[in-house]
């Protein structure tokens, strides 16, 4: 507390103001509360109603004036334990800080063996022990839902983690970096590469990757102009792990299927930021909320 | 009746004035003691390492955030307690607020706890959240906020805003506070919210 301040100006005006004033209450105590000439047992206030009804001048109450002081005594024993005065720590060395640092360790103790167990299961272990899966759901609930929806099924732009479609490998190793470090999926603007006409040439052929509805003539024509899309994609527009390029052979579609939102995507380029997670969550916790997030795509095999 | 000549209660209870004036003296102490020493607390005045004032976007997205009253539904304080701290990262320090004139720590979470949102969700998730919160979060009650995306930022005031917080101390130059309007050219009060949820407590870990 001391070093909190520059110099010792405050902490002695603070702790010099509450002795004196816990003082100052225990003499104005001893005035009042014993019995003067001013108020011998027959005197008044001089207040009289209703004829005479009179307010009786007496000394304070013995049991009142034995609880004021009782609390004095209180407040000296706080001052002794806390470091109410600044200018000492207290008996107890009571703060704040360490309060909560105390709290963190216990539980640290109590949880260090569970999560040591829970760091290096595999996932048949994390699927049969129950209390492992309740604390990976809650950890995804609690810090994954929020994107990827409590049903870990995701909505337009943020993948859904049941469908066996991974953007970045669904190799346990591959989903902790992912949560460790997070992701950046970058696809760049393409406006440039011909009119707008092309891009919707290279859209029908998009579609046609995965057999949805398209027009056979414009997407033989975009075939030509998909070269450059393949540097990611690759050539049989299959994706790219390794840099989180998106299979566009299946019918899944992370930001939407319609013509124009692929024209877009092309003319626009998309940012699609996954954050890291490595600050929030301790490695054990990424691993469990991993073994989750692998057990959500094995239950729909 | 007591002695006349003597100080008693009588004199204070039949005398407004005098009454007025010791009942403020015994509140002045009290604020000596718990209020204003804190005003010379070394850890209340020095920014955390890394604290930059606000820039322009994010002092407008500020005064959204005030304007919105997110205020009334999140805190920006973080407690000392592990289950705090387990949900919302490290607890918040004094040193994080020394450029918030007035400080958001709010009383009420009917919403998360916000000191720390800061980079824990894509500028694209806060988006489509302010936009509509039920497409991202079906279970939200969250208000939505889709006007943001259609009003834009600069509404004339960001200079006289910088100027008001450099007179309270916020060292901002001259420089910044020319230049400010050019920073919010062609951005959206969705953009300013934005930027400023993203400079959220990132400076402590």
């Amino acid at each position: 507390m001391l070093g909190e301040f520059n110099n010792y100006f405050w902490p002695v005006l603070v702790a010099s103001i509450t002795i004196i004033g816990i003082i100052g209450c225990y003499v104005l105590l001893k005035l009042t509360g014993k019995k003067g000439p001013e108020n011998d047992d027959n005197s008044t206030s001089g207040h009289v109603w209703d004829g005479d009804l009179e307010e009786e001048n007496n000394p304070l109450p013995r049991w009142w004036v034995g609880l004021f002081v009782i609390t004095i005594i209180w407040g000296l024993i706080y001052l002794a334990l806390y470091p109410g005065l600044i200018l000492t720590d207290g008996y107890l060395k009571w703060s704040q800080l360490g309060q909560y640092q105390d709290e963190v360790k216990d539980a640290d103790k109590k949880f260090a063996a569970m999560y040591k167990d829970f760091g290096q299961m595999d996932l048949e272990q994390f699927i049969n022990n129950r209390k492992a899966k309740k604390i990976g759901k809650k950890i995804f609930l609690n810090n994954c839902a929020q994107c990827h929806g409590s049903d870990a099924r995701g909505t337009t732009s943020f993948p859904n983690l049941t469908d066996h479609d991974w953007l970045y490998g669904g190799k346990m190793i591959d989903i902790k970096s992912s949560i460790t470090n997070g992701r950046n999926g970058v696809m760049p603007a393409l406006a440039s590469i011909g009119t707008k006409k092309d891009l919707w040439d290279i859209a029908h052929y998009v579609k046609s990757l995965s057999d949805s509805k398209h027009h056979p003539m414009k997407a033989l024509r975009g075939k030509e102009k998909f070269g450059i899309c393949a540097s990611c994609h690759g050539a049989d527009g299959k994706g790219n792990q390794s840099i989180g390029a998106p299979n566009l052979t299946d019918h899944i579609w992370l930001h939407g299927e319609s013509f124009e939102g692929i024209v877009h995507r092309i003319t626009y380029g998309i940012n699609n930021e996954m954050p890291a997670w490595n600050d929030r969550l301790t490695p054990e916790q990424i691993h469990l909320v991993s073994l989750y997030t692998r057990m959500l795509s094995k239950d729909n095999h | 009746m007591s002695n006349k000549n003597k100080f008693t209660h009588e004199k204070i209870e039949t005398n407004n004035f005098l009454m007025i004036v010791l009942i403020f003296i015994v509140i002045l102490f009290a604020g000596i003691v718990e209020i204003i020493p804190l005003y010379f607390q070394k850890n209340m005045l020095q920014p955390v390492k890394g604290l930059k004032p606000y820039k322009p976007l994010a002092l407008i997205g500020r005064s959204i955030y005030v304007r919105e009253g997110c205020y009334t539904c999140h805190s920006q304080m973080i407690r000392p307690f592990r289950a705090e701290t387990l949900r919302y990262g490290h607890y918040s320090l004094a040193g994080e607020f020394v450029y918030d004139h007035p400080f958001q720590w709010g009383s009420k979470r009917t919403g998360p706890d916000l000191a720390r949102v800061g980079k824990k969700y894509s500028n694209n998730w806060h988006q489509i959240h302010l936009t509509n919160p039920r497409d991202v979060v079906p279970e939200s009650i969250m208000p939505a906020y889709p006007w943001l995306n259609d009003t834009p930022a600069s509404d004339g005031s960001i200079q006289t805003k910088m100027k008001a917080l450099k007179m309270i101390g916020v060292p901002y130059t001259e420089e910044e506070i020319q230049k400010s309007p050019e920073a919010l050219i062609n951005k959206s009060e969705m953009d300013a919210l934005i930027t400023y949820l993203q400079s959220l407590g990132i400076h402590v870990r």
